[in-house]
């Protein structure tokens, strides 16, 4: 494809494929959340809250999140190895398997098909395939790091090979199960032991693919784009094994207060609290990478994304241990608190890196000039002002609501019925799905400076 | 700095370290019987409750509704005594949720009438004008299938034989479709009248709600 050899037909696939689900996700997202205060959405049983919801989860996480993943993995292996992708046909076939197998899960969980395992709906069929879909890119993630002509390992590829192994082992032991048919399928956990093992799995894949590789994207496009050097290796190579390590502990703080055996609550609460640490070790890294070249916030547009998008990351893993306190969590637990918190990780980390990061590699895979930095930094706008009017509206509806959970008379009966506490929810609900208009509006504007850039002619200024 | 230009030992390396905490955390509980205890008094679900449950997931109910009361003073007030871990022995997956956009449904079982459930099922608006939970009511216009309701409880090993899970169902039909049935009136207004007299989707779910949390209170009244 290029005069160095590299294979970037697929990279410019699941770019392209990263958007698709990226749209897809988000208008089903905002289906749901006018669901929510409106029932006369729920059409049909396969457009029904129950079943969408995951729809849009697996839709935006697995669909869109993966495939920015694998873009910028198969972009950044070629670079940091300096060595041509070893495998171009199995990336290829890697790609057909991966959209047929997003586009089988959305159709199979809107047919009811699910085995409420959240992040891990997909019945056993569609496990066997994603696993096979996670052996395909591995081969090529070990051979191209083998036969590479970079002797040393940069720290991306560190949080690469961490994500494709740990994956593998998250998915495999969270979705083991018998099968009743080809359709269904009971786990082969019962109970808290069942809860145990799949929020161990739902917070690391949360870690290992909202996080991970962000942070790998983060430490490769963010010098990338600026031009200067990591702050510090010494840093980088702290952090990583600290979060690594930690990160496989928390788990249990999705499950305090429930029947799940104490002193397992408690672990995750001391590890939640140490990751802070190893969190912020990146935060602290990328804001010091910046010294003395703070003015790239007003003249690098790209630089926008990636500071804005670690703030967010460096709140998020704040908010996130100290939601797991028992006293905190007794609070926030099952309202929209912690919806908001999610989303903050999502929409401002997650799509602020992707985005700059295709931002930057888009224009280089295709020898073009990018189509518009006046539209990318629209769509900046839009999408900070969006997720955090829509945060934002979440953390207080959540707080009214464990307010008025919590609400007890003088006689000490309670002030508050259930119901109460979700209407009084409603019109927060039509203020997030107003700033989910304006996120999707700057996601719109996004899918459309991509496309246009690569329809252009080839620029001879854009470097290959 | 070796381990950062041997990819092959790094892997094994990061692999090793996340192994810790998963050993410790989440292999070694499974061994342990404290992590789940099991209830004599704690029965697993029949063949149509079962059945009921499997609506319950493919519906995605647990999006919307936990299953677990917390030790808390008002969440005990609002939904009754808080869950055992005894309670869920027979859970597989767990249905905790993680998220109550409506209320907790632990202690549901025995709470209201059936007629109530097949009511609220139907139009939840016509109890709760402002509620925002989907209408369910085309469940009664489906017919329960029950062809593998066996082999499900052969892989949950609920221990029935075949003659007692197909007795379980003829009774269930026989309560729901007499004359006697206490919400027979209710039953058949959101019921095709082709289907009053057969089992429907409506009627197992129904079935799985009155189960939950049943079993506690049977505890609680007998100690």
């Amino acid at each position: 494809m290029s005069e160095t050899g590299y294979d970037y037909r697929v990279v410019r696939g699941f770019a392209f494929s990263a958007l698709f689900w990226l749209v897809i996700g988000l208008v089903v997202g905002l289906w749901i959340a006018f669901e929510m205060f409106n029932p006369a959405l729920n059409l049909t049983p396969w457009l029904s809250f129950g079943r969408l919801r995951v729809v849009h989860t697996n839709g935006l996480g697995v669909g869109f999140g993966l495939s920015g993943i694998f873009a910028t993995a198969y972009y950044m292996l070629q670079r940091l190895t300096r060595t041509p992708l070893p495998f171009p046909g199995l990336a290829r076939a890697h790609l057909w398997v991966f959209n047929a197998a997003i586009a089988a899960a959305a159709v199979s969980l809107m047919a009811g098909m699910s085995t409420t395992r959240e992040y891990a709906e997909l019945e056993w069929p569609l496990d066997v395939g994603v696993v096979i879909m996670w052996v395909m890119f591995a081969i090529n993630v070990f051979a191209i790091l083998i036969r590479r002509q970079e002797k040393q390992m940069y720290i991306s590829l560190w949080y690469l090979v961490s994500m494709t192994v740990t994956i593998a082992v998250l998915y495999i032991v969270n979705n083991l199960a018998i099968p009743l048919n080809l359709f269904k399928s009971y786990s082969i956990y019962a109970g808290a032991n069942d809860a145990n093992v799949e929020w161990w799995y739902g917070h690391n894949i949360v870690g290992f693919i909202f996080t991970v590789p962000v942070l790998a994207m983060f430490y490769y496009f963010l010098p990338k784009a600026t031009g200067l050097p990591i702050y510090s290796h010494r840093l980088s190579i702290v952090s990583f094994w600290a979060l690594i390590f930690a990160y496989l502990w928390t788990g249990a703080h999705h499950l305090m207060l429930t029947p799940l055996p104490e002193w397992i609550q408690t672990v995750a609460i001391a590890f939640s609290i140490f990751l802070i640490a190893p969190s912020w070790g990146s935060v602290v890294n990328g804001y010091y990478t910046l010294q003395g070249n703070w003015d790239q916030m007003r003249t690098n547009y790209l630089t926008k994304f990636f500071i804005l998008g670690i703030t967010f990351y460096g709140l998020q893993t704040l908010q996130g241990p100290l939601q797991g306190l028992r006293t905190l969590n007794a609070f926030f637990h099952y309202t929209d608190w912690v919806v908001g918190h999610v989303h903050m990780g999502t929409m401002g980390w997650v799509t602020m890196i992707i985005s700059a990061s295709f931002y930057y590699m888009i224009p280089r895979i295709t020898g073009r000039e990018l189509f518009s930095i006046k539209l990318a930094n629209i769509h900046f706008w839009l999408i900070l002002v969006g997720q955090f009017a829509w945060t934002v509206t979440m953390w207080i509806g959540g707080i009214q609501q464990g307010a008025m959970w919590k609400a007890t008379n003088p006689d000490g009966s309670l002030t508050y019925s259930f119901l109460d506490g979700l209407t009084s929810l409603y019109p927060y609900y039509q203020m997030r799905f107003v700033a989910g208009i304006v996120y999707f509006i700057g996601i719109l504007i996004f899918a459309w400076n991509i496309i246009q850039t690569v329809r252009q002619e080839p620029s001879t200024a854009a470097e290959a | 700095m070796g381990i950062y230009s041997k990819p092959v030992v790094f892997a094994v390396i990061a692999t090793l370290v996340i192994l810790v905490g998963t050993v410790v955390t989440v292999f070694v509980p499974m061994f342990m019987p404290s992590t789940q205890p099991v209830s004599a008094y704690v029965k697993p679900y029949t063949a149509i409750e079962q059945e009921g449950r499997d609506i319950y997931i493919r519906e995605g109910c647990h999006n919307c509704h936990t299953q677990t009361v917390r030790p808390l003073r008002t969440e005990v007030l609002r939904y009754g005594e808080y869950s055992k871990a005894e309670e869920f022995a027979w859970d597989r997956p767990f249905l905790w949720g993680s998220r109550r956009t409506g209320p907790d449904l632990n202690r549901v079982g025995g709470k209201y009438p059936d007629s109530w459930h097949y009511k609220h099922m139907h139009s939840p608006q016509s109890m709760f004008a402002l509620s925002n939970m989907p209408p369910y009511g085309w469940l009664a216009a489906n017919r329960l299938d029950t062809s593998e309701s066996f082999r499900k409880t052969q892989i949950l090993g609920y221990g029935y034989s075949e003659d007692e899970v197909q007795q379980q169902i003829a009774e269930y039909r026989t309560k729901v479709t007499s004359p006697d049935y206490d919400s027979k009136a209710t039953r058949d207004e959101v019921t095709p009248e082709k289907l009053r007299g057969e089992l429907t989707e409506m009627d197992a779910i129904i079935a799985y709600m009155q189960k939950l949390g049943r079993d506690v209170k049977t505890m609680e009244s007998q100690q």
